[in-house]
């Protein structure tokens, strides 16, 4: 399975759908859309990763680089997923206390709001 | 012999390929199913490591997998053979010692330490990003994630290349 992306904006905060398989492949087209979303202001992200099916260290590198890039602005980056398969890979390599992660993208829009 | 062998051009396109060839392999072998993902990631992260190093030093050259199963482990190599720092000459290092180049111990690697030490400490993933449109992870964080996963890992570099050597247990495959 290829990687599909979507994203639309939810109470000002953009909601980014990444369907598929993250990796040294696909990556590229991941961390395009982030720089272009962040090139157009937005700096409040959240990443859902629910319909993710693999995501390797080419992947994480993407989304800490998408991080340091709304960080710069203020921002921040949170992830959807309940997946342990995935969540397992963050938390193998401590990024679980780098991201915000929640599990469902209302309870990361909600988190998002509460900290403004 | 190995089981199952595979070459592929070093493309970022293949290893999608690579992983799938592996995993089926795997479950063929016995391989359990909840260690599947942990053979597709660990699979994946080397033929990654593999193919960016070939298309550094030497894009023309196939990466090379060979897949063992030996009734009680099935074994994994991802060997590339793009020259590493072992090939050239280090005054300050014993002849024939090329191993362990890559911060990832061989053999038994203490899986905790190099997961933890990675990214730790809150902000040190982000804080240690490298340069945009690049990877924002540091060279080598692809082992760290084999490490992580496999609890046999060994990573041989050579004067002609690295080997990245892992395996997890396997019952005898029904013929």
């Amino acid at each position: 399975m290829d990687l599909k992306l979507g994203h639309y904006n939810k109470d000002g905060i953009e909601v980014v759908d990444v369907e598929g398989e993250i990796d040294v492949y696909t990556a590229p087209r991941l961390r395009e859309l982030l720089i272009d979303l962040v090139n157009k202001n937005n700096y409040q992200l959240v990443v859902n990763m629910e319909k993710v099916e693999f995501l390797d260290s080419t992947g994480l590198g993407v989304l800490v680089g998408g991080l340091k890039r709304v960080r710069a602005h203020d921002g921040s980056l949170d992830l959807v997923c309940t997946q342990e398969r995935i969540l397992k890979i963050f938390r193998i390599t401590g990024l679980t206390k780098v991201f915000g992660i929640h599990e469902t993208v209302d309870d990361a829009i909600a988190a998002k709001k509460s900290e403004k | 012999m190995a089981t199952v062998e595979v070459t592929f051009t070093p493309l970022p396109a293949h290893v999608r390929t690579a992983r799938l060839v592996a995993t089926a392999v795997a479950r063929r072998s016995g391989v359990d199913e909840s260690l599947l993902d942990e053979v597709r990631l660990a699979v994946g992260e080397a033929c990654s490591r593999a193919v960016e190093a070939h298309q550094r030093h030497c894009p023309a050259e196939p990466v090379q997998i060979e897949m063992t199963d030996s009734g009680e482990r099935f074994v994994v190599v991802v060997r590339d053979h793009a020259p590493t720092a072992a090939a050239r000459p280090d005054p300050a290092a014993p002849p024939g010692d090329g191993t362990d180049r890559n911060g990832v111990g061989s053999g038994g690697v203490a899986s905790e330490g190099v997961g933890s030490g990675s990214a730790g400490s809150d902000g040190a993933g982000a804080d240690s990003a490298g340069a945009e449109g690049g990877s924002a992870i540091p060279a080598g964080f692809g082992l760290a994630v084999i490490s992580g996963l496999a609890d046999d890992v060994r990573v041989l570099s050579t004067s002609s290349g690295v080997s990245v050597q892992m395996s997890w247990p396997s019952t005898a495959a029904p013929s």
